[in-house]
């Protein structure tokens, strides 16, 4: 890992917890050796719980203290009880689930606010080598060539921001990265938010109430509750 | 009145507490007037009495965890996860192992003598579980004047004690360390000890438990029960790894019922070896009770309703993915109900093809995990 890949995620970490309220119980999918949670439990407070699938990195944050379940997360989500946790955090990992419609939902069950972070698959950076070269891009937020990819579901922001409006999933807060690091509120309105978004960390729930549903104007409703929150 | 002695044995090698006038109340509601525990102790209780591990042993386990082992000359049989600088560190913490209740390493079981004085318990030795294991354990350490344990720490049938300490004394322990164990005795588990008890029952110098006073032994019974309980100690695949078809100290079979390959070779020796230092009777007690341990229905509940005083306790749960006597699904039904209740679990799976014995064995994993959870854990805590 280069060292701005890494500066990256250290910068991602600092806005989750930003994100995050003092004293709140925390769940970190894909927690690796547990440096978030461990940065949280310090500096917030947090009581913190993380899933890592790899036996080695599990291992890892087991051995310095921190409670940690080494399994599947796709598996093993259905264990935790309904909002069992504040927040729930998948960081730079939503892009490798088999189900990610589905792992968004388990999300916000068993935590009231989810934390989730990809890299934007619209960055112009992106478009242009696609563009250009005709060939899948690899850049510094997707180093992985096309066959040894951890990645298996490419999506932009607006794909996301478009998902969460179908899944009636509140954006309560969005914050985009440049490629180079520079950090900004991401605004819906704001055509230019998915070309320079290099990473995106979202703040998620769920609406307090149930839409109306009327049959024909379905997407309206759904349209405007998100302008609403 | 009650009283508890505690005594030296120095040709044992292992210290005794003695409880007289105890009446020790077992769940099948017969009673213990009076009984005796072996065990040891290796490093020093701190001052405050905040580094004391108990470690609870497996089904032909005993007192002697690390150091040597009087009976067998050997070393003690976790002598690779506890001593001094050694995962489980002596330097840092003090370590406390009995030999369980119906155990034959000292403690009270059918091979001592009974009440009278005169006799030899064998088969009139009441029934003991798992959870009377534990309230012994518990005396203990009353006698020992410990009020809280750092960790209790088992594998196998010590996993099963150790999951008992925090359901039945949540408040005398601050975490639990359960290694290749479940929450119940699998049908499949039973099956399998049920065969060894079989085969001892059926030898004939068994004579209905009561051999010591037909100055017999049931040797090969007991070995047989050995035997079938070995293989399941083992993987197919370290098995064949180990053994495979390879010949014993031959070129060509022998068209005979001789050891002709390595593996029956390997098995018979076991089983004589076993017999040398393990009580057929005792065998028949502690399998019976593992297959009585069952908490399937009742763990939940009594976390969630009847007992709130563990909300400080922190579990790990550790197994192998070869092991297929206690397999990872079955520790993972601990973990999903922890974490369901919203508990302080880890939880980790070892890839590893040395099945159930792995926990005994060399696993640099399962060191790391346990060195790091013990040792974090105490300086999160005190330092």
């Amino acid at each position: 890992m280069s060292m701005n890949k890494i500066q990256s995620i250290r910068k991602d970490w600092n806005l989750i917890e930003s994100l995050i309220r003092d004293n709140s119980r925390v769940l970190d999918i894909g927690c690796g050796e547990g440096d978030l949670i461990q940065q949280l439990e310090k500096n917030i407070s947090a009581k913190v719980h993380g899933i890592e699938k790899n036996q080695e990195l599990a291992l890892k944050a087991i051995a310095r203290g921190l409670s940690v379940t080494h399994g599947d997360a796709e598996k093993d989500l259905s264990q935790y009880s309904n909002q069992s946790f504040d927040y729930v955090i998948l960081s730079q990992t939503l892009q490798a689930m088999v189900e990610p419609k589905k792992i968004l939902s388990e999300l916000l069950r068993v935590g009231s606010k989810a934390i989730v972070s990809f890299p934007n698959f619209g960055h112009w950076k992106i478009r242009l080598q696609l563009l250009l070269k005709g060939k899948m891009p690899i850049t510094e937020g997707l180093p992985y060539s096309w066959y040894d990819t951890p990645n298996i579901h490419f999506f932009t922001l607006k794909d996301f921001q478009n998902l969460c409006n179908e899944m009636n999933i509140v954006i309560e807060n969005s914050i985009g990265l440049t490629s180079k690091g520079k950090q900004f509120p991401i605004d819906s309105s704001l055509l230019s938010a998915n070309i320079i978004t290099s990473e995106a960390i979202f703040l998620l729930s769920y609406k307090d109430f149930e839409p109306i549903k009327i049959k024909l104007s379905n997407k309206i409703f759904a349209k405007n509750s998100a302008i609403v929150n | 009145m009650s009283n508890i002695e505690l005594i030296d044995d120095n040709n044992l090698k292992c210290r005794f507490a003695i409880f007289k006038n105890a009446n020790l109340k077992l769940a099948s509601g017969e009673v213990l007037k009076n009984f005796k525990l072996a065990f040891n102790t290796f490093g020093t209780l701190n001052e405050n009495k905040s580094n004391a591990i108990l470690i609870c042993h497996a089904l032909t386990g005993d007192q002697y965890v690390t150091g040597n082992n009087p009976i067998t000359g050997k070393d003690g049989w976790w002598a690779r996860m506890v001593g001094p600088d050694k995962p489980i560190d002596t330097n840092k913490f003090f370590v406390i192992c009995s030999n369980v209740l119906g155990g034959c390493a000292g403690s009270t079981g059918p091979k001592e003598k009974n009440d009278s004085g005169q006799d030899i318990y064998g088969a009139d030795f009441p029934s003991v579980t798992i959870q009377d294991m534990v309230n012994a354990q518990s005396k203990l350490l009353d006698a020992l004047k410990i009020d809280q344990l750092c960790s209790v720490v088992g594998g196998s049938m010590g996993a099963m004690q150790a999951l008992q300490w925090s359901i039945d004394f949540p408040d005398k322990i601050k975490s639990v360390i359960h290694i290749a164990g479940a929450l119940k005795h699998s049908a499949q588990n039973i099956a399998f000890h049920e065969v060894g008890r079989q085969a001892i029952m059926n030898d004939l110098n068994w004579h209905k438990g009561n051999y010591a006073s037909n100055n017999s032994i049931p040797e090969r019974g007991l070995a047989v029960a050995r035997m079938i309980a070995h293989i399941t100690y083992l993987s197919e695949d370290a098995m064949h790894r180990k053994f495979g078809r390879r010949l014993q100290s031959r070129d060509i079979i022998s068209f005979g019922f001789d050891a002709d390959f390595q593996i029956e070779s390997y098995l018979r020796h076991q089983g004589r070896s076993f017999v040398e230092r393990f009580d057929a009777n005792s065998y028949l007690y502690l399998t019976r009770a593992m297959d009585y341990f069952d908490h399937s229905e009742s763990f939940k509940k009594t976390l969630e309703f009847i007992n709130n005083s563990n909300e400080h306790l922190k579990y790990l749960v550790i197994s192998f993915t070869s092991d297929w006597l206690f397999p990872t699904r079955e520790n993972k039904e601990i973990v999903e109900i922890l974490n369901s209740l919203s508990k302080n679990v880890s939880f980790l799976e070892i890839e590893t093809d040395k099945g159930h014995d792995s926990f005994l064995l060399d696993e640099p994993d399962l060191d790391f995990a346990i060195k790091g959870f013990l040792e974090s854990n105490y300086r999160n805590e005190y330092e």
